[in-house]
């Protein structure tokens, strides 16, 4: 594909005449990186404000997904609380846990967790627990699985619409399905996975288990805690 | 005109990505696997190869000989990303479609190919038809073997397609108890069906050739031995 013909600019092949243009060359290319990296970050900076907007849309969306709006009647985005980084819930970054309750009393928690080991990275997770300790539902928020293959986890991509995978979770607990079997049958669980991607299906699955299993043993005192207020684990391990 | 015939003709036959150059294969195996996916990525690549040949044919005087290939890399890069930001900012409903498939392109060694090629050395409105061309001829032939793996891997066709158009449902092709190939949904099924086409392609030229032989023959046969 080089094209013989094009002019090979060394006329004086001597010591100084090759510095020049070995100098040329870089500052080129130097002035070519501070141009287009300057072209990225305006695009950036020009659509992150509208980015992070469009992101708050989709995970109100979400919340209605996994929680029903009739099971409660506060007004669950100003009943929040912060919730540090948690390992157990892959969660490097402060999210917000969201609280519903009807006529006063505990119906749900809505949080998000992480599932660090999915097929291609890390697949985001919404759940809602109910009060009685049940997962009332779980949803993939993102997710990078493989177009097709593993993406069944997001039940948009799923191709049995009538009971898509991720719905085998709802309304199940712990006294439902003992925590020992909270995996899929591939691990000797309870848990249905799709041939060919399992990677997906139990990294989806450890995750809800472990998440679960945190917001149980900390329910009351995330029922708690008063607005906007910064959760912090005593029983931290 | 007939040089921009035979730029389309190039992109979307006689030079076909897949059929004729065989690049482009990673985002080929990753994402055949069904109509709707594949014809989302392959009208995402069109839209790029434009930018891309667009983009460096303007610049290319610019750009010394002996470091294009660096330059050319870097402003794939940067429009991909840009493309990407701006489908996520302002066209967010399609982002959520397409959004997976943008980085994917940076992948396609076509679009360097066609850059190096093509772009750097000829005009804009050529070099923008040429992305064009070599983004249809990837478009179809992605198009065709997702369809083909869809219909065999899983028995529908369409499936997705209310993620773009709301109303619409999956066509049931094969009966509803089909228990799927898996194969076809697994890298291989991509290999498979890609091969199958290139011996088609190669068994419609061998025979165009045939055919020009045979009446060249004819033409020239009282003329010249």
């Amino acid at each position: 594909m080089s094209d013989p013909d094009e002019p090979l600019e060394i006329a004086h092949p001597e010591e100084s005449g090759a510095m020049r243009i070995a100098i040329r060359t870089a500052a080129v290319l130097l002035a070519f990186t501070l141009a287009f990296t300057a072209f990225m970050s305006s695009a950036w900076y020009l659509t992150a404000p509208r980015v992070a907007a469009s992101a708050q849309a989709e995970k109100l969306r979400l919340i209605g997904e996994v929680l029903a709006p009739t099971l409660y009647d506060n007004a669950l985005l100003a009943d929040a609380i912060t919730l540090p980084p948690q390992t157990v819930l892959g969660l490097d970054e402060d999210t917000r846990l969201f609280r519903a309750r009807k006529n006063g009393a505990p119906v749900a928690l809505v949080l998000e967790a992480t599932a660090p080991d999915g097929y291609s990275g890390q697949i985001g997770l919404l759940l809602a627990v109910a009060a009685d300790g049940r997962l009332l539902a779980v949803r993939v928020t993102r997710h990078k699985e493989t177009p097709g293959l593993g993406d069944y986890i997001d039940p948009k991509k799923d191709r049995n619409k009538a009971r898509p995978w991720i719905t085998q979770f709802s309304n199940l607990g712990f006294a439902q399905i003992p925590i020992d079997q909270w995996r899929v049958k591939k691990d000797g669980g309870h848990f249905d996975q799709r041939a060919g991607a399992t990677i997906s299906a139990r990294a989806v699955t450890n995750a809800t288990r472990q998440a679960l299993a945190w917001t149980v043993a900390r329910r009351d005192k995330l029922f708690a805690l008063p607005n906007n207020a910064r959760f912090t684990d005593s029983s931290e391990e | 005109m007939s040089a921009w015939k035979d730029i389309a003709h190039n992109g979307i036959w006689k030079q076909n990505t897949l059929l004729a150059q065989l690049l482009g294969l990673c985002p080929l195996l990753a994402v055949s696997t069904t109509l709707v996916n594949a014809v989302s990525l392959g009208l995402a690549t069109i839209l790029v190869m434009l930018l891309s040949n667009l983009a460096i044919s303007a610049l290319r005087s610019l750009i010394p000989y002996e470091i294009r290939i660096p330059v050319f890399v870097l402003i794939i890069a940067a429009l991909v990303t840009v493309v990407d930001l701006a489908f996520n900012a302002y066209l967010h409903d399609l982002y959520l479609v397409l959004g997976i498939f943008i980085p994917l392109i940076v992948t396609n060694c076509i679009v360097l190919a066609r850059v190096e090629a093509f772009a750097a050395k000829n005009g804009l409105l050529d070099s923008m038809l040429d992305g064009v061309a070599m983004g249809a001829g990837f478009l179809w032939v992605i198009g065709l073997i997702g369809g083909l793996r869809e219909i065999i891997g899983q028995g529908t066709l369409f499936s997705g397609i209310e993620m773009i158009v709301p109303t619409a449902h999956a066509l049931q092709i094969l009966p509803a108890d089909y228990p799927g190939f898996l194969v076809m949904i697994l890298p291989p099924g991509a290999f498979f069906t890609l091969a199958l086409l290139i011996a088609g392609r190669n068994w419609l030229e061998a025979r165009a050739n045939q055919r020009r032989l045979a009446q060249q023959r004819r033409d020239t046969a009282p003329l010249t031995a």
